[in-house]
């Protein structure tokens, strides 16, 4: 039980580093369907700069300090990088997103499976820097196991998740940027910066997402590359619906998702086939969150108004 | 304001919708975009593999059309493709965002697969057609029948909805693999005994024929019939649908049910008609490919053969030139995504233009 628990938050973050990037995005009314390649990308941005240290510097004189900063940050310029792709195509060339981000999904997924081709799958001995944590932990008991066990990243997914939860809903910015999302004409009339709105909560938010495929690598798979990291960013969009484009709820819904995602392994008794249609649950849960919101039908719990749509200022 | 008139910042240029381009300026856009693109390629390719790219372009050509095997096969992933587009179009045409093709494309094959194992060899050849016929029209229906009505009742966002039901779909097949292979394997044998029939010893043809009728008749649904008129109302604007008194809901599950049928048609081609057995992979991605399809061709079904036949082609090529090359198969998807923005951004050039600001002359 205790192990299953901290492996459903340990993935559970990789979702909410996905989801909160997807949030962020999303409020300022672009629907990202390219988050799933963003994370890729990211993901393979981060391996491929560890790798690059690591043979520069040599077995014997790795800074673990680097060793984490320097993936980190290749992660957040790759996958801000392809924020920007997507922001030019739809904001600066108004095209469409759906086409746009599905479009950028396959890219993401070519590129990234491109890089990791080059440097090999195996990340083992970097991800020993992320899931690095605190001696105390191992006296503690199940307390320590639960709450100071993991690596760096895991931290990090929840201060993210809050500061932008507190950003979005208590500062200037943030109304800025939902009133951008809502209804983009009047945010414009009031004098906010659409454009630059849309391209910096987009950017910030694809970075933040492809920090989500960097956790699921190194911290969650220990290193291991796997290629199903597009199909955990599609689970990242459906937790932005599952919790109503909140970051703070997400970090609740996260290790949800983290635990349904892997329960099948966890509980005993049930046969390959019942594994399949548990693996539904997620998607499932999903489709109920987004009906239910839908018929309530209270403000308060809706996507933004103008997600997805492009905004013109001379086409009214 | 008005006192620093002559500090007033007049940006360098604006932009402003034009009219629509005469066909051959717009074509002409579009090809110089695909040149750019294939030029970028070509750098990219350059830098990534240090190879001639005039060399891999040729290798392009030949895993496209080398033999008359890869022509067939050319050709079989064209109308697949093509015929997941045209089940995408309808929807599109009325802005519903069908992102649930590869689902509905899936559980279609699965509705044939299902009929396959179970009843075939058991009933008669012909009932046993009809029946996956049925089967897997039916099924491709349903699926796209609950986003569908979720729209229409309390107007749940569909590109979500029909996301996940991709995902429910895959879990679906998995199950299925899991149950009914008695291996374990998860591969389940190819039953073509049981296939769709096969013209002379050409397997590919009837699938080709079956999709070029169908694009045909959804050409005509679209451009002359009276409900394909009412679908690119309700797309152009859902409030002049009901000032003229179309029924906007019952348009949205009307034109889903042809949306998931011919869904369900595209599973069953794949299935019955192509592999005879049924993956997780089966439509491969092809529900989101077709969206790019469908939206490059502006839902013309006759332009979609051409941009579908651009992205198989792109996919055949780049396989063979990652096999010749001993480059990993990824570059297909890299060359195909860098195309995909050219054609996608290009569209910018069709409906806006950019017009320079002269200095000393009077704005508005």
């Amino acid at each position: 039980m205790l192990t299953f628990l901290v492996s459903a938050i340990r993935l559970g973050m990789t979702f909410l580093l996905g989801s909160t990037g997807e949030t962020i995005t999303e409020k300022s009314g672009h629907l990202n369907l390219g988050t799933p390649g963003v994370m890729c990308v990211g993901a393979s941005c981060g391996c491929y700069a560890e790798y690059l240290y690591f043979s520069a510097v040599g077995a014997f004189n790795i800074n673990p300090v680097l060793a984490v900063l320097i993936p980190i940050t290749a992660t957040l310029l790759g996958a801000a990088l392809m924020g920007l792709l997507f922001c030019f195509m739809t904001v600066t060339l108004r095209v469409n997103q759906n086409v746009t981000g599905l479009a950028l999904t396959t890219f993401g997924v070519g590129l990234s499976d491109y890089m990791i081709a080059q440097t090999g799958i195996i990340y083992t001995k970097g991800s020993r820097y992320f899931t690095a944590h605190l001696e105390i932990a191992d006296d503690l008991g199940w307390f320590g196991e639960i709450f100071l066990s993991h690596g760096i990243l895991i931290y990090l997914a929840i201060v993210i998740a809050l500061v932008t939860s507190f950003v979005l809903n208590k500062t200037k910015v943030g109304l800025h940027l939902r009133a951008v999302g809502e209804n983009p004409a009047t945010a414009d009339a009031a004098g906010i910066n659409v454009s630059a709105y849309r391209y910096a909560a987009t950017c910030i938010g694809c970075g933040i997402s492809g920090l989500g495929g960097l956790s699921f690598i190194m911290d969650y798979l220990n290193g291991n590359w796997e290629y199903c990291i597009d199909a955990i960013g599609w689970l990242a969009i459906a937790l932005v619906i599952f919790t109503v484009w909140k970051p703070n709820l997400a970090i609740i819904g996260s290790i949800i998702f983290g635990g349904l995602y892997i329960a099948s392994t966890y509980i005993q008794g049930f046969n390959m086939e019942a594994k399949e249609i548990f693996k539904m649950l997620p998607y499932i849960v999903t489709v109920i969150v987004l009906l239910f919101t839908s018929i309530r039908n209270k403000k308060k719990n809706q996507p933004p108004q103008s997600l997805g749509l492009n905004y013109f200022r001379e086409e009214r | 304001m008005a006192k620093s008139s002559d500090k007033v910042r007049t940006p360098p240029f604006h932009i402003v919708k034009r009219e629509p381009l005469p066909w051959y300026s717009a074509l002409g856009v579009r090809v110089a975009a695909i040149a750019a693109a294939l030029v970028l390629c070509a750098l990219v390719i350059t830098v990534l593999t240090q190879k001639n790219p005039i060399e891999v372009y040729a290798a392009m050509i030949d895993g496209a059309f080398g033999s008359t095997s890869r022509i067939w096969n050319l050709l079989q992933n064209l109308a697949m493709l093509l015929c997941v587009s045209l089940a995408v179009t309808p929807a599109f045409k009325m802005k519903f965002w069908n992102i649930g093709a590869e689902g509905q494309v899936l559980v279609g094959g699965l509705a044939t697969v299902y009929v396959m194992l179970f009843l075939g060899g058991t009933i008669p050849t012909p009932l046993l057609l009809v029946l996956m016929v049925a089967a897997s029209i039916l099924a491709g229906i349903v699926w796209a029948l609950l986003p569908a009505i979720a729209k229409a009742l309390w107007n749940t966002n569909e590109t979500l909805f029909t996301l996940m039901m991709n995902y429910i779909a895959i879990q679906f097949v998995a199950f299925f693999l899991k149950k009914y292979v008695k291996s374990g394997s998860g591969v389940l044998t190819p039953m073509p005994e049981y296939g769709l029939p096969v013209i002379g010893d050409m397997p590919y043809l009837l699938n080709i024929i079956i999709v070029a009728v169908l694009t045909i008749g959804v050409y005509i649904y679209l451009k002359h019939s009276k409900q394909g008129y009412e679908i690119s109302v309700v797309g152009e604007s859902e409030n002049t649908a009901k000032y003229v008194g179309i029924n906007v809901k019952k348009v949205i599950i009307r034109t889903l049910i042809l949306s998931g049928a011919l869904c369900g048609v595209a599973g069953l081609l794949l299935v019955g008609g192509t592999n005879h057995t049924i993956s997780t992979a089966t439509a491969g991605g092809r529900g989101f490919t077709a969206i790019m399809v469908s939206w490059l061709a502006k839902f013309n079904p006759f332009v979609m053969i051409v941009t579908s036949f651009l992205i198989v082609f792109l996919e055949r090529g780049a396989e063979q030139v990652s096999s010749v090359f001993r480059i990993p198969s990824a570059i297909s998807d890299i060359i195909t995504g860098i195309i995909l923005f050219f054609i996608i951004g290009c569209e910018f050039f069709l409906q806006y233009k950019i017009v320079f600001t002269k200095h000393g002359k009077e704005n508005e």
